[in-house]
């Protein structure tokens, strides 16, 4: 084509940054999404450690009557769900967009507009679900939203649990087909797939985990809606549908779930042990291969939350077998930290506190997991508080000890400045010690017998004082993370200066200034070597600088802003709302706010604009 | 730079053009796995529910196999026309390109339309979609096979209005590409339901 024509298509030039508050509704760049995802994900973890509250409070003595059992139905399932699908999920979400596309050289992800729709999808979900409060009461059967309870014997509720739930794992797709291109398609000259952090392996084996549990769960939602609402019956025996198709489709995404969970929590580990003991990540490959190994064997295994339900003796057995074998590439990972830290010089950082401390509380749930996974002994478990206090010790021990050691890594990569050690070293200790407080006693108040999910209990039970403890253990637990809170914004306020590389560390987001220009990389990095950085670093032909690969000839090419994304966003919201109440207009409007975006999207070139490099030396 | 010499912004556009092409191929081909996965369990539904419903009609009482068969033909057909449609891109015949295009989203319609005759048999013949298990399941499975053709069609009356309003460049050869995936990807998807749903169904 002519050149006069390309000459027409140029972008225009930009030298400031994004700015503004309409900036972040069209925002593409994949460091402020991030921003957006960790701001919305700690608002819901807060709603959800709210809620986690009240239901202690009301579990402090037996006989209490500080809710009523339909308001504790509420929250525990407004608890469980909040935590993993709104806060835990979109936790991990955030350090993806903000450090993946950073960790492997590239200025930005595959598709920049459905990272935000991503985003916004998360966000309309959110809102649907907590909505339910204020239109009608929020579900109240549980996060597993089992039937019959979720159909015939429940409110309004779980209208808002399904749709809002579709929506965000909608959003997790859109989300993982984008990692996964950029993974594969946008690494840094250099950057093998083998020497790639680990924790951008969990990126990757995240995103796949999503891509094939999520529509399962997709399936069951929808069925579930079609049974209330159009009176169908799927999950009706009466009508020949099957209750317990429920459990099946909706354990097939569930297990593989905990690892979706999990798996970005090894990563952080995976990167934060090796900086503070100042020694490569031991056995890289083997992790590699045991992260690989966990997420397939988690499609295996979902029947085993299902001992109960009589699938009978060889049912159980295959599945107690495969679950079992599950912890062989668990055990082999915990050995590659342990033998990380062995002969390392470590230095006790807050962020290597968490690091730390994550692994006891790991390796105690997953010993509790080999009990619960024996299916005679599961019989007498299941559904207890045993359970609960297990997978609280790989939700909370394993899973948020890592996010927070994350959050210290890398918060001051994204804000430019330190967060305060000794708070932080309150935070761990205070935190540590609540949380052990309220999910150890679980597990005797579990053998002792208490059901999860009452809102009471006979002091006759015996297990007033674990119940005690356990309130008391969380209020301190929230103590501990309230300090956290303080201390981000104590950070954001008065906190050291970070500069480019406050830790010594290791990998490519480490070269970039504090906060990360929008662009990245003025210079894409020229990769030597696995821990590209510490490489450089030890390289005796180096400066301790990265090399550069390939420099912007001068101002550099970024996508454009728009509103698309959250217009299509916008769009499915407005529909769901028109399914929910069962008004055809209103669902109308909202299909075709989302078609026209979709083809707006479509067939129209973004030119993007050129952004001029602030100069500083990388 | 603004003074920026205009080869070397060129040469990265279009640098960009394609790393963005194969984006996109890629991230289709991982889209729809996940789709795959969507429709295995409306299918795993479908026949965990076969033969469960406590009242008719059924099956047996409602399918008209040799309609069926005649509209699958017409959907494989048309996967063989999009097939055309992108070769002739390739080829760089843009008019063959529009033409294929149309007769694609044509034979979609026509698709569309043995649907909307079969629903409307069956709804005559007493089977609503909340008669039983059977017309629920069928009704949901088909219906959002149904929503992807019908998607499709849009997607390539699309295209062609992009088409014949010049926009269709060579370095843009990956939306033509994907949209054919996504339309040979539906038309497999019906292939199962077919054999399963229909073919199976009657037999039983």
């Amino acid at each position: 084509m002519a050149t006069a024509e390309r000459a027409l298509h140029l972008p225009e030039l930009r030298t400031a940054e994004e700015r503004g508050f309409l900036s972040w509704l069209m925002t593409v760049d994949h460091k402020r999404i991030g921003i957006l995802y960790l701001v919305t994900s700690a608002v819901f973890f807060a709603a959800g450690g709210v809620e986690a509250l009240l239901m202690r409070t009301q579990l402090i003595r037996p006989d209490n009557t500080f809710l009523g059992p339909k308001t504790f139905d509420e929250i525990l399932t407004m608890h469980g769900t909040t935590m993993i699908f709104l806060a835990v999920i979109p936790l991990a979400a955030a350090f993806f967009n903000y450090f993946m596309p950073i960790m492997i050289g590239a200025r930005d992800v595959a598709f920049p507009r459905l990272n935000a729709l991503s985003y916004w999808l998360y966000l309309a979900g959110a809102l649907i679900l907590y909505s339910s409060w204020f239109l009608g009461g929020a579900p109240d059967a549980g996060w597993f939203n089992y039937v019959p309870l979720s159909d015939a014997f429940s409110g309004p509720g779980e209208n808002f649990y399904i749709l809002g739930l579709l929506l965000t794992g909608f959003s997790s797709i859109v989300s993982s087909v984008n990692f996964v291109t950029t993974i594969l398609n946008m690494r840094a000259p250099g950057m093998s797939l083998m020497r790639m952090p680990v924790f951008v392996w969990g990126t990757f084996l995240w995103s796949a985990l999503l891509l094939f549990s999520a529509p399962p769960f997709s399936v069951a939602l929808i069925l579930l809606l079609l049974d209330r609402i159009a009176g169908t019956g799927f999950f009706v025996p009466a009508m020949g549908g099957n209750a317990l198709m429920w459990q099946h489709l909706f354990w097939i995404m569930g297990h593989p779930e905990v690892y979706i969970l999990a798996v970005p929590a090894w990563g952080v580990i995976s990167e934060v042990l090796p900086t503070f003991a100042r020694k490569p990540l031991f056995g890289y490959r083997g992790a590699v291969i045991a992260l690989f190994a966990i997420s397939s064997l988690s499609f295996t295994v979902w029947s085993h939350h299902m001992f109960a339900t009589g699938m009978g003796p060889v049912v159980n057995d295959a599945f107690m077998v495969t679950t079992k074998l599950i912890s062989l590439p668990t055990g082999a990972l915990v050995f590659t930290w342990l033998a990380t830290l062995w002969g390392g010089r470590i230095r006790y950082t807050t962020a290597m506190l968490f690091a730390v401390g994550f692994l006891p509380l790991f390796i105690f749930g997953g010993l509790t997991g080999l009990m619960l996974a024996t299916a005679p002994a599961d019989l007498q478990l299941t559904d207890t508080y045993f359970v609960i206090g297990h997978f609280h010790y790989i939700a909370i021990g394993g899973i948020l000890f890592s996010m927070l050691a994350a959050a210290y890594y890398w918060l001051p990569k994204m804000t430019g400045r330190m967060l305060d050690e000794r708070l932080g070293k309150w935070s761990f200790w205070i935190t540590f010690v609540g949380f052990n407080l309220t999910f150890f006693p679980m597990h005797l108040s579990g053998l002792y017998g208490m059901p999860r999910r009452i809102y009471t209990y006979s002091p006759l039970l015996g297990v007033d004082v674990y119940n005690l403890l356990s309130t008391v253990g969380a209020y301190v637990l929230g103590v501990g993370l309230l300090i956290t809170l303080v201390n981000v914004a104590r950070s954001l306020a008065v906190g050291k200066v970070a500069g480019a590389d406050p830790w010594d560390a290791r990998t490519l987001e480490w070269t970039t200034p504090s906060p990360v220009p929008a662009y990245n990389f003025r210079v894409i990095p020229l990769v030597r070597g696995r821990d590209a950085l510490w490489y450089e670093k030890q390289a005796p032909d180096g400066d301790g600088r990265m090399r550069g690969a390939e420099e912007a000839a001068g101002a550099i090419h970024m996508p454009g802003l728009t509103y698309l994304p959250a217009l299509l966003a916008l769009g499915l919201l407005v529909a769901a709302y028109g399914v929910n109440f069962k008004l055809v207009w209103l669902a109308a409007l909202g299909a075709l706010i989302t078609f026209y975006s979709i083809f707006r999207q479509m067939f129209e070139a973004d030119r993007g604009y050129l952004l001029e490099p602030r100069g500083e030396s990388e | 730079m603004s003074s920026r010499p205009l080869e070397a912004l060129q040469e990265e556009e279009e640098r960009e053009a394609a790393l963005h092409a194969e984006n996109v191929r890629l991230a289709f081909w991982i889209w729809l796995a996940s789709e795959a996965v969507f429709f295995a369990s409306l299918i795993g539904v479908y026949v965990a529910l076969e033969g469960r419903s406590v009242s008719g009609p059924t099956p047996v009482d409602v399918f008209d196999l040799p309609m069926t068969t005649v509209a699958t033909l017409d959907l494989l057909l048309s996967s063989l026309t999009m097939v055309l449609a992108v070769v002739s891109m390739w080829r760089r015949r843009p008019g063959a390109v529009k033409l294929w295009l149309a007769v694609t989203a044509l034979l979609g319609l026509v698709f569309l339309g043995f649907q909307a005759t079969e629903y409307s048999s069956f709804m005559r013949d007493g089977l609503l979609f909340n008669t039983n298990v059977f017309s629920a399941s069928f009704y949901t499975l088909t219906g959002f096979h149904g929503a992807h053709v019908a998607f499709g069609v849009a997607w390539l009356v699309g295209l062609l209005i992009s088409a014949l309003r010049g926009h269709l460049r060579p370095e843009e050869e990956h939306k033509l590409e994907v949209a054919g995936l996504y339309w040979h990807f539906v038309d497999v998807v019906w292939i199962v339901i077919f054999t399963v749903v229909y073919v199976l169904g009657t037999a039983a």
